[in-house]
């Protein structure tokens, strides 16, 4: 209840969209919405990697005592997800990572854990991150609803931006959407009975109580952050709890973005929570087999963590993908063959792996101690003044980037021809040969400014090889 | 004091296959027909042969793969791998083993079988030669095309070539060089092509295009060294060893961020070494022939510049006054080069050495330089910064 005697809340937030659109100027696209879509080599995890890459911006990752990860749509079934997604944001071996999966409230769950945990004292910080990119089945009604995307809360007890007041929960049984195991795609039920018995049922219950209970009305919110199936049921929602749309509605991104599952509730909080002021109260309510509401209400910390790169920026900056055929192929519903007869690559050895953690996941290089030149990959001799084993780590992930020279490879192996190969010039000294991705080919050129961005570089038998490219700076 | 090769060695027979699709033909085959051909020019019987060398990146694994076939007998025989300077190497190795006085003739062998892989390209080395691992290295990422293109971008936007004059200069290079190879027998590429067509060709890693390219092909080439002082019981036109120079690059390119791709610093070394050894100081002076390494179009620009052939920034000035052609004042690539004969990796070195060899003997028929004296080869095989680069000089 709202009596605790230790402010616990969101200390900081980020989001993460795609680059690319399914929209109106796809060819082959038939909806008027847009919808943000993963890129050939970006999945939950990757996208999970941007946005709390995102939220951590400023913040001392040491700090933070645990990660947890929400997603529907997890890479790895046994094997955890959360712990890569840790390690690629490069947070401490001392940090427990758990995966929250299988519900469409997965993200609020965590949300509700990541609270539990900072009041429980296990935890000073716990860094939230949801992510999903369910492929709905070509032509279904979801095709033009859902989205893929990302978002990041950092939840902690001091300097608290958004303080928790109450949350509240409830559990229902119910076949509405849902996917099982070996299912490529959701399947629904008749939408009289999933909305008019599920959704608009039990969502409006469960914020009633939560409101009552606190002797709040609707008028007393100030941004209502509500998940819905899709904008008509949204709509159909506020209009039930009595809200006024222009004004104590945060907007549900349908139109730009899409559904994006388990990281929609939180994502649309992050883009609450880009223009939200002190004082104001904030209601955030998801559903999924049962709901959740949470209260929560802004401090003057919000100031300090106004985030450049929440969702808005990310929904401005995108590309229309051309074709559909675009999309079909990079999500495997066409098995298109390669552009060229290449040898394929080998399946990557996990003992390798293992060993190069630190340089292919956490991106670290080596400064060296006596000459100061940063390098990656990590040298034990120094490229410039041969001093043997005197380093120190160097993480290269948050460094900005310059194209040196580039080629436009048609031979490589990659479902976006061509591969972009460059060379690249790191801020702070440091070079690199990488690979450009979410760019476009024809403004690629000598001096372009760069960021590093985690991405799926291959799979085979199982194993996701995941490594750093980069990519013209977003937004 | 060191005091380097020149005139401790001495070539006395060579040969070479025909290169190309060679379908009917395996690497032991191949191998087989260039060591004969070897031993009838140099007139040697294969008993007298007391070790060798055999390179090649993936026709086979261990010297038996030239003993085999061969039936050489209890001799020391080693393979070995060096990228695209790998049958040079085993030149070099051949080379230094008659010049400490191990042995009294040796024979060195280049070998490649690409073409019974199924891919048009080559088959990189991370498919083979990359102990198993995350495969995260550029080595497995980045294309042999796009390495080099990665060079022809930068160096146009230094030199401010428009893509259109940079794209031209290098269609010469081609040109010449196919030119060449309709007089070259053994060539896998053997007709004219035009300047229109090279730079029209589809795009391979922009900027290069198809034609910018050396073809793929199997081959392989042979050559038998002894001491000087021994050479004249074989043959009046043996042809001396001057020079041998290998540098290998330390990851330059890809850490340091000044490391310029508009030269190789391989090749500049590797030239150098040669070029002590052979007492060369204006090479472009005192050659009178080259066979470089024109895996791509724009290799082979760099090349003359890294090799003392044209002034910094100047091989467009070079190129277009025609210097490299046959009748140009340095010939280079008279045999059509890369180009025309394609990359059978480990063969392609000791082609090259077979070329310098019949033109300083005066065996070039239509494409003989007139009073050939002294040549160079030159390979450059690996990631930029990566590169192993090898330069050998002949004379007479």
């Amino acid at each position: 209840m709202g009596g605790t005697q230790m402010a616990i809340g969101i200390t900081s937030y980020g989001a993460y969209l795609p680059w690319h659109r399914l929209g109106p100027g796809t060819n082959g696209w038939t909806a008027r919405t847009e919808r943000a879509v993963a890129s050939f080599d970006e999945d939950s995890i990757t996208m999970a990697v941007a946005a709390a890459v995102n939220c951590l911006d400023g913040f001392h990752r040491q700090d933070i005592q645990a990660l947890y990860f929400a997603s529907t749509t997890p890479p790895y079934k046994e094997k955890s997800n959360a712990t890569t997604v840790s390690v690629a944001a490069d947070l401490p071996f001392e940090t427990l990572s758990m995966d929250f999966s299988d519900s469409l409230r997965a993200g609020t769950a965590a949300l509700q854990a990541a609270i539990d945990a900072v009041k429980g004292g296990s935890a000073k910080q716990v860094l939230l991150v949801a992510a999903d990119m369910r492929v709905p089945q070509p032509r279904s009604e979801f095709e033009p609803v859902f989205g893929d995307g990302a978002a990041a809360l950092l939840i902690g007890n001091s300097k608290v931006a958004v303080q928790l007041e109450d949350s509240y929960a409830v559990s229902h049984e119910m076949l509405d959407v849902w996917r099982a195991d070996g299912d490529a795609f959701v399947r629904t039920w008749e939408d009289r009975f999933v909305i008019e018995e599920g959704y608009l049922k039990i969502l409006p219950q469960v914020i009633s109580k939560l409101l009552d209970r606190n002797k709040l009305s609707s008028k007393d919110i100030t941004k209502a952050v509500l998940y819905a199936p899709d904008s008509r049921r949204h709509r159909e929602m506020v209009r039930k709890l009595g809200f006024d749309l222009e004004t104590q509605v945060q907007e549900p991104l349908f139109s730009t973005v899409g559904n994006t599952g388990a990281a929609f509730a939180p994502m649309m909080l992050a883009a609450a929570l880009e223009k939200a002021k002190a004082g104001d109260r904030i209601l955030l309510a998801n559903y999924g087999n049962g709901a959740d509401a949470f209260l929560f209400r802004v401090t003057e910390e919000i100031e300090a963590i106004r985030n450049s790169r929440g969702v808005g920026s990310y929904v401005e900056s995108k590309r229309i993908l051309p074709d559909y055929e675009t999309y079909a192929v990079w999500r495997g519903l066409i098995d298109k063959a390669p552009p060229t007869r290449r040898p394929p690559i080998r399946t990557p050895s996990p003992s390798a792996m293992h060993r190069e953690e630190s340089k292919n996941l956490r991106f670290h290089g080596i400064k060296c101690k006596r000459c100061g030149y940063p390098q990656y990959p990590p040298q034990r001799v120094c490229t410039r003044c041969h001093a043997k084993d005197e380093f120190e780590d160097y993480r290269f992930s948050d460094k900005k980037a310059k194209v040196f020279t580039y080629a436009l490879d048609r031979l490589g192996p990659t479902l976006d021809p061509p591969l972009v190969v460059s060379v690249i010039d790191f801020d702070g000294g440091g070079r690199m040969f990488s690979i450009m991705t979410d760019r476009d080919v024809d403004k690629v050129e000598i001096g372009m400014p760069l960021e590093m961005t985690f991405r799926k570089f291959h799979s085979s038998e199982g194993i996701h090889n995941y490594y750093w490219k980069c990519m013209p700076v977003r937004a | 004091m060191a005091k380097g090769i020149k005139d401790k060695a001495a070539v006395i027979g060579m040969g070479c296959v025909k290169f190309g699709e060679n379908w009917e033909q395996s690497a032991a085959d191949m191998i087989i027909d260039a060591v004969y051909e070897a031993y009838e020019d140099a007139g040697i019987e294969p008993k007298e042969i007391q070790a060798a060398w055999v390179g090649t990146v993936q026709a086979g694994v261990r010297g038996t793969q030239l003993a085999v076939p061969l039936k050489l007998e209890y001799i020391p025989i080693s393979r070995l791998e060096n990228a695209c300077a790998t049958g040079t190497d085993a030149f070099r190795n051949a080379c230094y083993a008659v010049a400490a006085g191990i042995c009294d003739t040796a024979l060195a062998v280049g070998v490649e079988k690409t073409k019974d892989t199924g891919y048009s390209g080559l088959e990189t080395t991370y498919s083979r030669h990359i102990s198993q691992g995350t495969w995260l290295d550029p080595e497995v990422f980045v294309g042999m095309p796009a390495q080099f293109a990665l060079a022809a971008t930068r160096y146009f936007y230094r030199y401010k070539l428009s893509y259109e004059e940079g794209k031209r200069t290098l269609a010469k290079i081609s040109v010449k060089s196919h030119h060449n190879g309709t007089m070259s027998p053994k060539a896998h590429l053997r007709r004219e092509i035009t300047l229109e067509q090279v730079i029209n060709a589809p795009i391979i890693a922009w900027p290069l295009g198809l034609f910018d390219c050396c073809g793929v092909s199997d081959g392989a080439a042979a050559a038998i060294v002894t001491r000087p002082d021994l050479a004249k019981k074989f043959r009046d036109d043996y042809v001396l060893v001057k020079g041998l120079g290998i540098t290998c690059g330390a990851s330059q390119a890809e850490l340091q961020d000044d490391y310029d791709f508009t030269h190789f610093e391989e090749s500049v070394t590797a030239g150098k070494l040669a070029y002590q050894e052979a007492g060369i100081k204006e090479p472009r002076k005192e050659l009178d022939l080259a066979s470089v390494h024109d895996c791509f179009s724009i290799t082979e620009l760099l090349n003359y510049e890294d090799l003392g052939f044209s002034p910094r920034g100047k091989a467009k000035e070079d190129i277009d006054a025609g210097a490299f052609t046959l009748e140009g004042e340095l010939p280079v690539n008279t045999d059509g080069g890369l180009k025309c004969f394609g990359h059978p990796v480990g063969a392609s070195g000791i082609r090259m050495l077979y070329e310098i060899y019949k033109q300083l003997q005066g065996k070039a028929d239509a494409r003989q330089v007139k009073n050939a004296k002294i040549g160079l080869t030159h390979n450059l095989g690996g990631l930029p910064g990566r590169f192993t680069c090898a330069v050998t000089i002949l004379g007479r």
